[in-house]
């Protein structure tokens, strides 16, 4: 079991024939990706590598190959019609990978996927994958290993640092989930970790964060009152020169949260382990699950 | 990206936001002629450069204070030419200052009461914010600490943008009275399509003023751009002041490199923004301190691992280097080959080289080690990221000795 992805999972990829969509999209397949489509305008009746159709819209994409997941490298000033596009063909699972789209073009698409009932993985993230199974992004596949740690994460190489300290003390994953490190992003670390603690086949749970915003606040909260399975968690930042990354009034809003300090405050008094350093991490998870076994 | 205040009036005058009356000056005797086309009596000149205490700063030659009040339009040409080509030192520019390349020349303003607004973008609700209070002219955080009821929220539809009722709403919350609320509604509206269509993240207007004319105006404010957007806004993008910034960011955004100067010693390249934080973090605990955030991005070639090479080196206060890659879409063999370049080059050019630590896991990371390997270069490999901060610690700390 996992979540989101896994072999029942056909993934359309829109901007299939760009320099990045390509060299994915066979790192996907490699993997043992089910890739039914791709989308590039204009470049509808290509076969990608002779064997993938390409199709000028998503909406024939999907009619012709019932693709049930997008992973979209589109460049930024297109990304988020692309987004909007697929979520017009009901697509239900969404993965933006590209990065350095404008954050009100997000705020719209957020606003607009308010009623849909499809699920945006992003922006700016690596994507997911389900190790063994299915790989939708951008990560090395082979740092994976099959197994029950749900790993969720704003950024996209510390993830990698995490999972590969799992991977080398023989602790597989469940489902990887990158999230992305944009202000707006579809999904957060809040609905992740709901979906891990349903499945049957996650037994513990990390989540690694950054400094700003709310989201692992709320994500503690969430936890402290609900959660069944041990949670690690990381923080970066703690370092980072105050003012650089959030506006003066930002700090406001939040009252005073996203703060590193304050985020790993929260997480603490909500039962959470803590991994001190990055290198840290897959101890942490060993720890937490120890604590709840033990 | 910051912008001057002379800058901040212009785009706030485009949107017909109202300030006071004034222009910029880069002579004396542009000052001169600005302040006697104002016609009034009651003339500010203020030193225009990015950091803020300018008021209570100092000038190198000794002139006291960024800010002047005066009188006439030869007060304000001598005001400007004990200004212009000088250094400032405020408390925000370090003791070497900021030379002072314009000065605007304002009309003063009779002030009734200071009130602060602003708008952001809260990532909470994914939506614009307003945030208001009429304890203007101050810190807004002191008014959160000390009277957080002070302070107004006003949530916007993300996508139905202001509406008329709520600037009225907002207009009657500061206090406004209902002659003065229409001028105040304006300018709410004003600025928000200033925010909207300028692609901000942040416009602050603190203080803004009510006068004993009973006009509304901006007499401060600060953006906040969305870089991502900024492609789309040229006008703005020329705004830009190189002179104002680190020159090492300067030279990083010339290869879209993400570059933040700090004041440690241990230069840091990093691939991905989070793990370039989580580097800073290690380096901290064992004891080290960075002097810099570098991230190289996802898809950086050898030119850029080069160029974020020579950055590192370039900077005096940096000891040594720490080089933590884990490659995703980035190959170890292409970073170990902009490391040895960099090196070479530098070689080459009989400069300064520091003592490096390697650290590199991912995609073709047997081909990054063999490479580095190969090339006989005088680094230390390090088998995690704990293993690699300890030995850059202990790089720097062996100097000392």
């Amino acid at each position: 079991m996992a979540i989101l992805i896994g072999n029942n999972t056909r993934l359309l990829v829109q901007g299939i024939t760009g320099k990045a969509g390509s060299f994915h999209t066979r790192s996907c397949i490699e993997y043992g990706t089910n890739v039914v489509a791709g989308v590039t305008p204009a470049r509808g009746g290509e076969l990608f590598d002779g064997k993938i159709p390409v199709f000028d819209t998503v909406s024939e994409a999907v009619a012709a190959t019932r693709a049930n997941a997008s992973m979209i490298f589109v460049p930024p000033e297109f990304a988020a019609d692309s987004i909007l596009e697929a979520v017009d063909s009901g697509i239900p699972l969404i993965v933006c990978i590209t990065e350095g789209i404008p954050v009100l073009d997000m705020m719209r698409v957020k606003a607009a996927m308010r009623n849909s009932t499809s699920r945006l993985i992003g922006p700016n993230c690596p994507g997911i994958i389900t190790p063994g199974q299915c790989k939708i992004g951008i990560m090395p596949g082979y740092i994976h290993k099959p197994g029950g740690v749900g790993v969720v994460s704003r950024s996209g190489t510390l993830t990698y640092e995490a999972v590969w300290q799992l991977t080398q003390r023989g602790i597989g994953q469940s489902t990887c989930v990158g999230i992305g490190g944009d202000p707006i992003n579809g999904t957060s670390h809040l609905d992740v970790i709901k979906m891990f603690n349903d499945d049957p086949g996650t037994e513990a749970i990390i989540m690694i964060g950054e400094i700003g915003g709310s989201a692992e606040e709320e994500a503690a909260e969430w936890i402290k009152h609900n959660c069944q399975k041990p949670v690690a968690a990381f923080i970066a930042g703690v370092t980072a020169p105050p003012g650089r990354r959030m506006g003066h009034a930002g700090a406001i809003v939040s009252g005073g949260k996203g703060t590193a300090q304050a985020k790993i405050e929260a997480l603490r008094d909500a039962g959470i382990e803590i991994a001190e350093t990055p290198a840290d991490m897959g101890d942490a998870v060993i720890r937490a699950m120890k604590r709840r076994n033990g | 990206m910051n912008i001057h205040e002379y800058q901040a009036k212009q785009l706030m005058q485009k949107f017909g936001v109202a300030t006071p009356r004034g222009d910029v000056a880069s002579t004396p005797e542009q000052a001169e002629s600005i302040a006697r086309a104002l016609g009034t009596n009651n003339l500010v000149v203020k030193a225009q450069i990015h950091a803020g205490g300018r008021g209570k700063g100092k000038f190198e030659h000794g002139f006291q204070g960024g800010v002047h009040l005066c009188k006439t339009a030869s007060q304000a040409r001598d005001i400007a030419a004990q200004m212009l080509g000088k250094r400032l030192i405020t408390h925000q520019t370090g003791p070497q200052g900021r030379i002072v390349r314009k000065v605007l020349i304002t009309e003063g303003v009779d002030i009734q009461r200071e009130l602060y607004f602003a708008i952001l973008l809260d990532r909470s609700i994914s939506a614009p914010m307003i945030i208001a209070s009429t304890e203007g002219g101050v810190e807004i955080e002191t008014v959160a600490a000390q009277n957080p009821e002070k302070i107004i929220r006003e949530p916007i539809h993300p996508t139905l943008g202001i509406q008329p009722y709520q600037t009225r709403k907002l207009a009657r919350k500061l206090q406004f009275g209902s002659t003065d609320m229409r001028a105040a509604c304006r300018l709410f509206a004003a600025l928000y399509r200033l925010f909207i269509e300028s692609d901000c993240s942040l416009v602050e207007i603190n203080p803004l003023v009510q006068t004993k004319g009973g006009d509304v105006l901006a007499l401060d404010a600060k953006f906040n751009f969305d870089e991502n957007a900024l492609f789309r806004h040229p006008d703005i993008l020329a705004m830009r002041d190189p002179d104002e910034e680190d020159p090492r960011e300067v030279e990083a955004s010339k290869y879209h490199l993400n570059y933040i100067g700090l004041n440690g010693n241990i230069g840091c390249m990093v691939n991905g923004a989070g793990l370039a934080m989580a580097t800073m973090d290690i380096i901290k605990y064992y004891g080290g301190e960075p002097a810099n955030f570098l991230d190289v991005g996802g898809g950086a070639n050898e030119e850029q691992v080069t160029e974020a090479f020579k950055i590192l080196v370039s900077d005096p206060n940096v000891k040594a280097i720490l080089v933590n890659i884990f490659g995703g879409i980035m190959k170890c063999d292409i970073i170990a080959q902009g490391v040895i370049n960099a090196y070479r080059t530098l070689e080459r050019q009989e400069q300064r080289l520091v003592p490096l630590v390697v650290r590199l896991e991912g995609t073709n990371v047997d081909k990054g080690k063999e490479l580095l390997r190969q090339s006989g270069l005088p680094l230390e490999a390090a088998d995690d990221l704990a293993d690699a901060a300890r030995k850059v610690v202990a790089a720097v700390q062996n100097q000392k000795k």
